[in-house]
């Protein structure tokens, strides 16, 4: 099997609606939660106020970002923390190896981290024997079904409660009749070995504090806790767009990308890492390493509209209102971010022809800007990427000569009104041989009742 | 930038003149609802005038990502209602690329022009509200139970929530809670023949949580033609669709 690219997109997700109509059931259900939970939580606070605030925090570190990485890297080092320079995926990836080979690292225990979905990091370290074990419940049931994540927050979220009873039952013994809380008793009983076996500890970061070199990491199972502090050495792959000024800024930023997220006040374990153990501390891991990985961000950065998609704290939001995402969940997108805001940043970090056509995955309706944290523009960045497809050639001719041809008729009322006449008799049944575009309508739908006459003529015979 | 019916007391004054702008769906598909639109305004004391110049907006130009081709068609829409007072649309959607879209569109010498466009343009509901300041229309929807689509961009460009409720409830209809109102029907203009799969299961799960209603209204023909084209291919109880325009026409002439 190959593996996922956007470019599988209307397959992939006809495939899902087609064939497994139970993705469909499960998205829907979490992500309304989700959605609801968010909104409730919302209600508690200014939420308008803290959005503007962390949008304008956001975007003015986006836009300093050399100082801010300096600071880092300056702090970052000062508290014992080994600092990486990544460009790309590989060089990310061969900095984690590098990393791994020094140690002699067998085993590995990964928190929950969309950047190294982003990199591949699990394929990477197996193909070099490193054990890796993901350690979030969610990502936990995915890996061992072989799947990638379908949502940002919650990876599993396209699996029903009765999947994961089966799967555990094959795969850890469970019985049966396993309610969520046995299920749960089992994985945690699995994960403990892994972590007390691990060597190596992988996380991402939602959060790095420039000021103090602090990396903050927001969960609500322990796992990344003990990943981060188990194991020997410990390595964040660190986005360059997570840096925030100061450590006072990060209070705000971890309540609202909670709610956010899950409409929880703040999550259930924050971790802040200030390097490695100290002496006369009794646990922790003797080397913390930090990736800070670019793999496109500075190229979307110096993009004059999308930078601003830089912003997103992954809290998933945008995923739980998308109407688009909802009716199959984040597998048919083809890589690690799914939904408008991964429809938005597709083109900035893999290219605008390798992203296609998610740009065109979304009907525009608008309600991932209205839940969006940090007020990225999604609808407005989508049109912007269509525009930029349509100037680049990646949408089919016919439809770039029909929107000419369409212009141009829409500013001959003469010709255009006429023209309205005649749509009124189109063969709608037809379509399919007649014009692409009415068979795709008509495959599904019924076609609409022509108006036995048009308006325009309607009026002209006077209206009582 | 919303022009206020209560301060400005010109706008409600007996010799109020709206130019109509059908729109292209309109014209070709929902003739009746334009003409309804027209005959409403018209029992309120309204002076209509059809501008024989309109054509398209352009949004679905815009929407694919066609900008050059959409502001030819947003330039052209500004010519025609240059010397319009007020512009009414039976389209949430249309009424959103004029008020929300042609100002960012039309940069240069055009802004103001489109900026000013932009104020004097309503989708039907909210001219009949904000403008008109109409709260009831008879009582023709007495005991009719009625669910309504908020079409997105008349809910998020436009802010238009309560406008349409306000006007169904005061001709007598009870408007039955729906749990996906708010939600896209997954239209979106080409959206709907570029990943129709997409599109209709969008469609579905509006219509799978559809309560039992009388009918099923919307300011937008372009969502009432998505719903009812998928509920007509799905099995099971195919409810009435009807445009707002023609809905509350019926509930002032009844």
């Amino acid at each position: 099997m190959s593996a996922p690219r956007p470019g599988g997109y209307r397959a992939a997700a006809r495939e899902v609606l087609r064939d497994r109509p139970e993705v469909r059931t499960s998205v829907l259900a979490a992500t309304h939660t989700f959605d609801e939970h968010r909104r409730a939580s919302w209600e508690e606070i200014d939420a308008d106020a803290w959005r503007d605030w962390m949008r304008d925090v956001k975007s003015h570190v986006l836009t300093h970002l050399d100082v801010y990485l300096e600071t880092a890297e300056a702090r970052l080092e000062a508290n014992g923390v080994r600092v990486h320079w990544a460009e790309t995926a590989g060089d990310a990836l061969a900095a984690l190896g590098a990393v791994a080979e020094a140690h002699g690292v067998r085993r590995a225990v990964k928190a929950k981290s969309m950047l190294s979905e982003e990199l591949g990091v699990n394929a990477f370290l197996e193909e070099r024997g490193v054990l890796v074990r993901e350690t979030d419940l969610g990502e936990y049931i995915i890996q061992l079904l072989g799947e990638p994540p379908s949502h940002i927050v919650g990876p599993a979220i396209h699996r029903s409660v009765d999947d994961c009873r089966h799967l555990f039952g094959e795969k850890l013994g469970t019985a049966p009749g396993a309610s969520p809380e046995d299920l749960a008793a089992a994985a945690r009983a699995a994960l403990r070995e892994d972590f007390l076996s691990a060597d190596l500890g992988i996380s991402g970061a939602n959060f790095l504090v420039a000021e103090t070199g602090t990396v903050a990491l927001i969960e609500n199972e322990g796992n990344i806790r003990l990943s981060t502090s188990m194991p020997r050495v410990h390595v964040a792959l660190v986005g360059i767009e997570k840096l925030i000024p100061r450590l006072e800024d990060l209070s705000a930023f971890l309540q609202l990308t909670a709610r956010a997220a899950t409409g929880q006040a703040i999550g259930t374990y924050v971790s802040l890492i200030q390097g490695p153990r100290r002496q006369g501390e009794p646990d922790g891991p003797e080397e913390v390493h930090v990736i800070l990985v670019d793999n496109g961000r500075t190229r979307l950065l110096a993009d004059e509209r999308a930078w601003e998609a830089l912003r997103c704290v992954r809290c998933g939001a945008c995923l739980n209102t998308c109407p688009v995402y909802r009716q199959t969940g984040g597998h048919p997108y083809g890589w690690a971010y799914s939904g408008p805001i991964g429809a938005v940043l597709a083109p900035g970090l893999l290219g605008l022809e390798e992203a296609m056509p998610l740009p065109f995955a979304s009907s525009l309706c608008g309600a991932c800007a209205e839940v969006c944290p940090v007020r990225i523009p999604l609808p407005e960045l989508l049109v912007y990427w269509r525009e930029r497809a349509v100037e680049a050639g990646l949408v089919p001719a016919a439809e770039r000569f029909g929107m000419k041809a369409y212009a141009a008729v829409a500013t001959k009322p003469r010709v255009f009104g006429a023209a309205a006449a005649l749509l009124r008799h189109v063969p709608w049944e037809l379509g399919g041989r007649a014009l692409p575009v009415l068979g795709s309508w008509t495959a599904q739908r019924t076609a609409p009742p022509a108006a036995p006459r048009t308006f325009r003529s309607i009026w002209r015979e006077g209206i009582e | 930038m919303r022009p206020c019916s209560a301060c400005c007391p010109k706008y409600r004054a007996p010799d109020v003149r709206v130019a109509l702008f059908a729109t292209c769906l309109g014209d070709a598909f929902f003739a009746d609802a334009c003409a309804d639109t027209v005959r409403l305004l018209r029992r309120l004391g309204v002076d209509v005038e059809f501008p024989e110049g309109q054509t398209c907006c352009g949004q679905p130009a815009f929407n694919a990502g066609h900008a050059s081709a959409a502001r030819r068609m947003a330039r052209h829409t500004l010519e025609v209602f240059a010397g319009a007072d007020w512009v009414v649309l039976p389209s949430g959607s249309c009424a959103g690329m004029l008020r929300a879209v042609f100002p960012e569109l039309l940069a240069g010498e055009d802004h103001e022009r489109a900026l000013d466009l932009a104020e004097r343009t309503f989708e039907l509901a909210q001219f009949l509200v904000q403008v008109m300041g109409v709260d009831r229309l008879g009582a023709g929807l007495a005991g009719t139970r009625v669910a309504y689509h908020h079409g997105c961009h008349a809910l998020r460009e436009l802010g238009v929530h309560d406008e349409p409720l306000a006007l169904l409830r005061g001709a007598g209809a009870e408007v039955v809670a729906w749990e996906a109102d708010r939600e896209c029907c997954g239209f979106g203009g080409l959206f709907s023949v570029k990943l129709p799969e997409v599109s209709c299961a969008m469609a579905d799960r509006k219509l799978d949580t559809l309560p039992e209603v009388d009918l099923v209204t919307s300011a937008d023909g372009g969502c009432l033609m998505q719903l009812s084209g998928r509920a007509g291919r799905r099995r099971g109880r195919v409810p009435a669709f009807r445009h707002l325009a023609s809905v509350l026409w019926e509930a002032t002439s009844a």
